[in-house]
């Protein structure tokens, strides 16, 4: 689609952006790839020499090993998936169940509108974490109702940004034009407003998955977390409860540093989406790159010399 | 036979305060295949409303209180809301007022037009993009150009990809609201001209609304004179220009250049049209009247029909409108 190719040309302008992404995909690029990286089974212990409890990090084990002698390095990589998963997974519920909601609350308005603005209003004052932990402590631990439940009470922003913008897009006479061409509801909010909103969505949605690896940690790390996984969160936990007083610091600091490494990739990136498709970029048809003219003579349109260097 | 008959047509809008603006009222006007209507009024007075309430495309807060819309012998304003969806577009298109802005920008013009094809008829998207390359060509817009995105299109551009979507299901009667505003002279002529080669080659009824009395001279049959949501006058456009009978359409056609003698001042009609909310008792044009009476600020005249075909909404005077029926 035209529109996400003009966002991606700006956006490989922008350092703090390209910084951002690449931060993330480096986590991405160490979940998908963990069984080759880690160099040992991070749930096989290792030897049962008490020595090894605990041992500070060497050339075997570069980061140590924890409590039970597993190795933190081939914890902390297969952690990567765990909170990936939570994060990408519950942030699109969330953005599907936001979007949905604020679709219908913005187009159709009216009473059924500010029904599901009241239920965003009610959710959104609501803190998520302390709800979260009282859910989880009645339902049970588990990595899927973990992503549920984080999914399910994180949409609230999101339901509220893409009504704002439907309110202003569906006044706009591109909408009447399609009700008179004889279009349905349905269609004119699926085809005509949906693409409208759909850059500020993701946007949104890069932000929203570093909020959802956020929530999984803090979750993980006050005890609730799936207690058949390890994730950054849970090895917090872990170094928490048991390592600090033993002044372990290679069981604490990593998992730190992984959670704020790809939450500060992610809002980096998503920062820059936003500032990029937020104050709507416009483009007039003179200055599509096409037909821009370049004004002095012997200077070549920019487009054009791009299309060279290609 | 009329293929369009709208009769008593009036449309409100809801205040918040929950009192009702009496936007237009009792309009009634026949179109009969192949013939033109300009809408003419001050910007206000209802002609926008009034074409929107035919579509039944009025914003939440319009109402349509009374009247018949008849299409071919159906009340359009009874049928249900899907069956309406084949009348728009199919039957009656409409192209809007600052119609550039009516395409969506996110899309590439030729979908835009294929979309409104594959709502009405049930042809492959091949047939469709053959026939957007066709209409395009209509207006003077190269195939290629199907492909691109509305901000690359100039207004005048978009502005005829509008009236090519309009054409694109054949339709037999096209509102024109204003479609040459925002327009610079010589692509208003442009795009005048084009309205009328395609009237002729499709045999379609146009209904133009416009506060350009010039234009309606050139391509009009009838005129309808809306003043403060009512008709003032309405007759053919030949009577409205040389035998109008209500002062406010000779004030209108004073108030406009004359080619013959062109140092002449140009006459104003000094005040505004009334409020929505403080409409005058009688007749909406009493208050900025040349030759009101008393008669005309306590009662609202009757539109009266003179000739066939030419009717009057104005108190008669003595020699004046003798022997006009009230409708």
């Amino acid at each position: 689609m035209q529109q996400l190719r003009e966002i991606w040309r700006t956006f490989r302008r922008r350092p703090m952006g390209i910084v951002g992404a690449l931060m993330l995909f480096s986590v991405v690029f160490v979940a998908i790839f963990a069984p080759w990286l880690a160099p040992y089974d991070p749930d096989v212990k290792i030897d049962i020499d008490p020595e090894d409890l605990l041992a500070p990090p060497d050339v075997e084990h570069l980061l140590g090993r924890d409590d039970a002698g597993k190795d933190v390095l081939s914890q902390l990589i297969y952690g990567a998936r765990v909170s990936l998963t939570v994060g990408f997974v519950a942030s699109f519920m969330s953005m599907f169940i936001g979007t949905t909601v604020g679709l219908i609350a913005g187009y159709i308005g009216g009473r059924i509108g500010n029904a599901l603005m009241r239920l965003t209003d009610f959710l959104l004052v609501i803190p998520d974490l302390p709800l979260m932990l009282v859910i989880i402590s009645i339902w049970g631990r588990g990595l899927w109702k973990i992503i549920f439940v984080i999914g399910v009470l994180g949409w609230t922003y999101n339901a509220r940004l893409v009504r704002s913008q439907v309110l202003s897009i569906k006044e706009r006479q591109f909408v009447l034009r399609a009700r008179a061409i004889g279009a349905g509801s349905l269609r004119i909010i699926l085809r005509h407003i949906f693409p409208q909103v759909l850059p500020l969505i993701l946007a949104q949605a890069v932000l929203s998955v570093s909020g959802a690896i956020i929530a999984e940690s803090s979750l993980s790390f006050l005890g609730l977390g799936d207690p058949t996984l390890v994730s950054w969160g849970m090895m917090l936990n872990f170094a928490f409860e048991r390592a600090i007083s033993r002044m372990a610091w290679w069981f604490l600091l990593p998992p730190g540093f992984a959670i704020v490494w790809v939450s500060v990739g992610l809002i980096m990136m998503g920062t820059t989406l936003e500032e990029i498709v937020n104050p709507r970029l416009r483009t007039h048809h003179l200055f599509d790159p096409r037909h821009m003219v370049a004004l002095i003579a012997g200077v070549r349109p920019r487009a054009e010399a791009e299309g060279a260097m290609e | 036979m009329a293929i369009l008959e709208v009769r008593n047509l009036s449309v409100n809008y809801l205040t918040d305060e929950g009192t009702a603006l009496r936007a237009v009222e009792g309009v009634s006007f026949s179109l009969e295949q192949g013939r033109s209507l300009g809408l003419v009024g001050e910007s206000g007075c209802g002609k926008t409303t009034a074409m929107l309430g035919i579509l039944r495309l009025l914003p939440a807060e319009g109402r349509i209180v009374s009247g018949e819309v008849v299409y071919d012998g159906v009340d359009l304003l009874h049928v249900s809301e899907s069956e309406m969806r084949e009348y728009r577009w199919g039957r009656i298109s409409i192209v809007f007022q600052g119609a550039m802005n009516a395409l969506n920008p996110v899309r590439r013009v030729g979908d835009q037009i294929v979309e409104a094809i594959m709502l009405h008829e049930s042809v492959d998207k091949r047939t469709a993009r053959g026939r957007v390359d066709e209409l395009l060509g209509m207006v003077g817009i190269t195939s290629e150009r199907a492909s691109q995105y509305p901000h690359q299109y100039s207004g005048g551009m978009r502005q005829r990809a509008m009236i090519a979507m309009a054409l694109a299901c054949t339709p037999n009667i096209l509102i024109a609201d204003e479609p040459t505003t925002a327009l610079d002279v010589m692509i208003q002529a442009q795009i005048l001209d084009l309205l009328q080669k395609l009237q002729k080659e499709l045999e379609l009824c146009i209904v133009l609304v416009t506060h350009d009395l010039g234009v309606v001279a050139e391509i009009c049959d009838d005129v309808l004179v809306m003043y403060g949501g009512k008709t003032a006058e309405y007759a053919s456009a030949d009577i409205i220009y040389n035998e109008s009978l209500h002062p406010y359409t000779q004030r209108l056609l004073e108030a406009f250049p004359d080619v013959e003698n062109p140092a002449s001042t140009l006459a104003s009609i000094p005040g505004y049209p009334p409020p929505l909310d403080a409409l005058p008792p009688g007749c909406r044009f009493e208050p900025r009247c040349h030759r009101r009476k008393d008669i005309c600020a306590v009662k609202s005249p009757p539109l009266l029909a003179v000739n066939s075909g030419h009717y009057v909404a104005c108190h008669p005077d003595k020699g004046r409108l003798n022997g006009a029926t009230n409708r």
